[in-house]
């Protein structure tokens, strides 16, 4: 059996990555022109790598799905970024940054990791003030902060409440200049399809070219898989329509294990699904739980009469109202990490207290923030995301309280890299949300953003150079060569496939039924019984899939169709795999829940003696049964704890 | 209340970049409170069940950040909503029995790809010309190192919202891009980090729009008017005075 080797650097925790840069190897100025280096992804993490990778010398070939680089998803992001720099004077270290982040994520990620992540995250806010980011300021002219779940200091920056589009617009023109350089090769709507080894190395990728349908070859040093997550498996979730795990999942099917796939977050605070025709699922930021109050009625009878809409939520008098957050959880409130809170609001409204007509949502209320703050005050602090929500629902939030419900919205687990983000293919690495290695089993607010860009600017750069120094010698790649040949006819095959299926069902409504299966039964709350059913039945979907599809159109040409079902067909594998991975972590840890696994109040009951560690599936061939590694978690500067957010 | 309406769409459809276009009417039965997207979602799983290939149209975030969609709506980008994006749009802005016609953007910067979908790398091209500051990776100050007054960061923010969506050249009679460049570099001159290189910024992307084939500002507004995310037209004002400051100096 393999052996799992993290390449944790020794010393004490504060020193390690110190330590690692002033002993790794690197690759000199007139070397680093003769590398190429493939970067698959636009967002943070990618276009932060492409652009840093660029102004070190290399020569950077990027690519994206969209028709830019500066729509990859990652400026959907709203609330803000997390950084150690405790401007605020409330204590905040770049320890206490990092406790927060390994107890947010339930002990369940690399402790070396998260802490070299909480160290760059304050060259972070400098890069990006320099690139001319508009964060949020005081009158000072000092910059503003706020708090999110997880933390009780006040440490993330944010630009109103579209942090993740000015971080990206940074990144973007960091990357753009270098394309006007020539530095940086763009290739925009080309969507990977396949990774190339040749000797067991990571040496180029097959392509779709989305507009002419060609499949093109790419070669180069070593490639970079910036893609982020997975979790449009659900379909409905808050990621773009375009995102999808197929570039991660190719990685994995030759040969990168694949880390924790169980590990998906459920965001508290997303408005709640209307109907089957629903597209996607349409996140409120974090922030509004700064000021935002959460409750149902306490009776029963208030919420059958709200949810036969013959009573509304301010027709519920205040000492009818429940504040379950600040009731369960006093010491964090509303702002309880976000696992917490999900699962909080479907524990109420399985009760039978959901407050809409589908008994699914409970209220986000301003109304003590109105009367603290005035109007003005919270119009100014979340004014753009109070107008969507009226655009989307046509309900006013200043004067009714709002309705909310949890929903996907990001995948911790992911392509299981080494402290160097390299896979376990050699000259393959991960970043960003494509990767698993720093949330643990959850994900703290406004730490997203945090690692996309410590990946792309100020950690991938450095260890690539580790790889690629014993690389200098090796002259470019032709993609002539016999391992692109049958990569690309491997891939001209399954095309040929898919459309002489010919069958009845379009793909959506495939994708549909996978992603009510994945939320009956691999969703907030998982069972034993759940998830065997589970996988008989995404094996049966996947059956029905490959002999039922229907495709109009070319395979040889622009194709909508076509791209969602290549997706799909990997969504289905992904959610075996998700399946599969929550069967064998027979405990509950952050966004991971089996209800066979929780304390007498409900919350989550970890098992340290038999899981601390990582779920690291590797890839056995088609209908065979993949094998799980571990990577045993050695936590040797903080001691696990039950999580308390009560105290 | 929302309810169920019928309207007739009138879409553009159109092969390639060189063929003719045409326009294609579709019944359409519809909930209110369907977005304008998934509306066009559900006439797409219409014509793959009937075997037809769907109509092609870009959109990806689905809220209103990620500029991927477009679309003229009734002769207006992004339809009648304002401040607001097509994916934003929902169905109770239309009425019952009403005809919408859907267009691609109509813009000399933005050829058509197929149907309802353009070619908007221009915008790329522009920004890749000088929309940075010219700051590598490492070795910069400390965040609040560089004081910023308040009204100048809100409105470096203001202009940074813009999403590079091509609305405001697809809403001018001119197809001029200046709304657009406008916005960056109004919110890198406003910032002390981007003061630096003002003069050559403002040159070099005025250079490359007016290259790409854009028209010229007559202030006509449109842009404004037109703009998902409100950007001002003060800020072509400050465009225009970074470039005369610029040419000025030459």
């Amino acid at each position: 059996m393999a052996e799992i080797n993290s390449k944790i650097p020794q010393g004490p925790l504060a020193e390690k990555w110190t330590n690692y840069k002033a002993h790794q190897k690197l690759v000199n100025p007139a070397n680093k022109r003769r590398l190429d280096i493939i970067v698959v992804g636009t967002g943070l993490a990618g276009a932060s790598a492409a652009a840093s990778l660029a102004e070190m010398g290399f020569n950077v070939l990027n690519f994206c799905i969209q028709d830019s680089p500066r729509r990859a998803h990652s400026i959907a992001a709203q609330g803000g970024i997390n950084a150690a720099k405790n401007y605020q004077n409330d204590g905040d270290s770049v320890y206490r940054l990092f406790y927060d982040t390994i107890k947010g994520g339930d002990y369940r990620a690399r402790e070396a990791n998260v802490y070299r992540l909480a160290e760059v995250s304050n060259n972070i806010i400098d890069q990006c003030v320099a690139q001319g980011v508009p964060f949020a300021r005081e009158y000072g002219g000092l910059l503003d902060n706020r708090s999110f779940g997880g933390a009780q200091v006040s440490r993330t920056f944010y630009a109103r409440g579209q942090t993740g589009q000015q971080l990206l617009l940074g990144a973007y023109s960091a990357l753009s200049r270098q394309i006007g350089k020539g530095k940086v090769k763009m290739y925009t709507r080309h969507e990977m399809l396949d990774v190339v080894l040749v000797d067991g190395r990571a040496r180029g990728i097959i392509t779709r070219n989305l507009i002419t349908g060609k499949i093109e070859r790419y070669a180069a040093h070593a490639v970079v898989v910036a893609t982020g997550g997975y979790v449009n498996t659900f379909f409905l979730s808050t990621n773009a329509m375009a995102s999808n795990g197929s570039a991660a999942w190719q990685c994995y099917k030759k040969g990168a294990y694949f880390a924790n796939p169980c590990m998906v977050q459920i965001h508290p605070t997303c408005i709640p699904v209307k109907g089957d025709f629903q597209s996607k699922l349409t996140l409120m930021s974090e922030s509004l739980r700064n000021d935002g109050r959460i409750w149902v009625p306490k009776k029963l009878e208030d919420a059958k009469a709200l949810q036969a809409g013959t009573k509304k939520g301010k027709d519920i008098p205040e000492e009818d109202r429940d504040y379950y957050l600040e009731r369960r959880y006093p010491a964090f409130g509303n702002l309880v990490p976000r696992d917490v809170a999900s699962r909080a609001a479907k524990e109420r409204c399985d009760a039978g207290y959901g407050v809409n007509n589908t008994g699914r949502a409970v209220f986000l209320d301003f109304s003590e923030a109105i009367g603290r703050l005035g109007k003005e005050v919270v119009k100014q602090k979340y004014g753009n995301l109070f107008d969507m929500y009226e655009e989307i629902t046509d309900d006013n939030p200043y004067e009714t309280p709002m309705m909310i419900y949890p929903a996907l919205h990001y995948s911790m687990g992911g392509l299981w890299v080494d402290y160097e983000l390299m896979t376990s293919i050699p000259g393959l690495f991960a970043i960003g949300e494509a990767n698993f290695s720093d949330h643990g089993a959850n994900r703290l607010g406004a730490s997203a953003l945090m690692q996309g860009l410590a990946d792309g600017y100020f950690v991938l750069p450095y260890t690539i150079q580790n790889y690629l120094s014993d690389q200098i010698q090796v002259p470019r790649f032709s993609t002539d060569l016999p391992e692109f040949e049958e990569a690309e006819k491997h891939i001209q095959e399954r095309i040929n496939k898919l459309m002489n299926i010919k069958g009845k069902e379009t793909v959506d409504s495939i994708h549909k039924r996978l992603g009510h299966i994945m939320w009956e039964h691999i969703g907030m709350a998982r069972d034993e019984k759940g998830l065997q059913e589970a996988i008989s039945m995404l094996k049966d979907l996947k059956k029905e899939f490959w002999s039922n599809v229907f495709i109009p159109g070319s395979g040889n040409d622009q194709n909508t169709e076509l791209e969602k079902a290549l997706r799909v067909a990997d969504f289905l594998e992904i959610g075996e795999l998700m399946a599969r991975d929550a069967l064998n972590r027979a405990e509950s840890c952050g966004g991971h829940f089996r209800v066979e696994h929780q304390t007498e109040e409900g919350e989550a009951l970890r098992h340290d003696d038999k899981f601390m560690y990582v779920a690291c599936w590797q890839y056995q061939g088609e209908d065979k049964d993949p094998v799980m590694l571990k990577e045993d978690l050695n936590y040797q500067f903080v001691t696990p704890q039950t999580r308390n957010y009560k105290k | 209340m929302d309810k169920d309406i019928k309207v007739t769409l009138k879409v553009w459809r159109q092969r390639g970049p060189k063929e003719k276009g045409q326009f294609e009417t579709y019944p359409m039965e519809i909930h209110q409170s369907v977005s304008f997207l998934e509306m066009l979602d559900i006439l797409n799983e219409r014509l793959v069940k009937e075997g037809k290939e769907p109509i092609v149209f870009d959109h990806d975030c689905r809220e209103g950040i990620c500029g991927m969609c477009s679309l003229y709506v009734n002769g207006h980008p992004h339809g009648p909503a304002t401040g607001a994006t097509t994916c934003q749009l929902y169905m109770r802005r239309f009425h019952d029995g009403e005809t919408i016609t859907i267009e691609p953007w109509r813009s000399a910067g933005f050829p058509v790809i197929r149907d309802l979908m353009v070619d908007r790398s221009a915008y790329d091209k522009i920004m890749q010309a000088g929309g940075f500051v010219s700051v590598n990776t490492g070795g910069v100050p400390d965040a609040n190192a560089i004081p910023i007054p308040k009204k100048d960061a809100d409105l470096a923010m203001d202009a940074a919202a813009c999403i590079g969506c091509g609305a405001c050249a697809a809403a001018c009679k001119n197809g001029s891009a200046m709304l657009f460049v406008s916005a960056k570099v109004s919110q890198l001159a406003l910032l002390p980090q981007g003061r630096v290189e003002a003069a050559r910024r403002a040159k070099a992307m005025v250079a490359k729009m007016d290259e790409l084939g854009f028209g010229n500002c007559t202030n006509t507004r449109a842009c404004e008017m037109e703009c998902p995310k409100n950007i001002s037209v003060s800020n072509i004002a400050r465009l225009n005075r970074e470039f005369l400051k610029a040419k000025l100096k030459d």
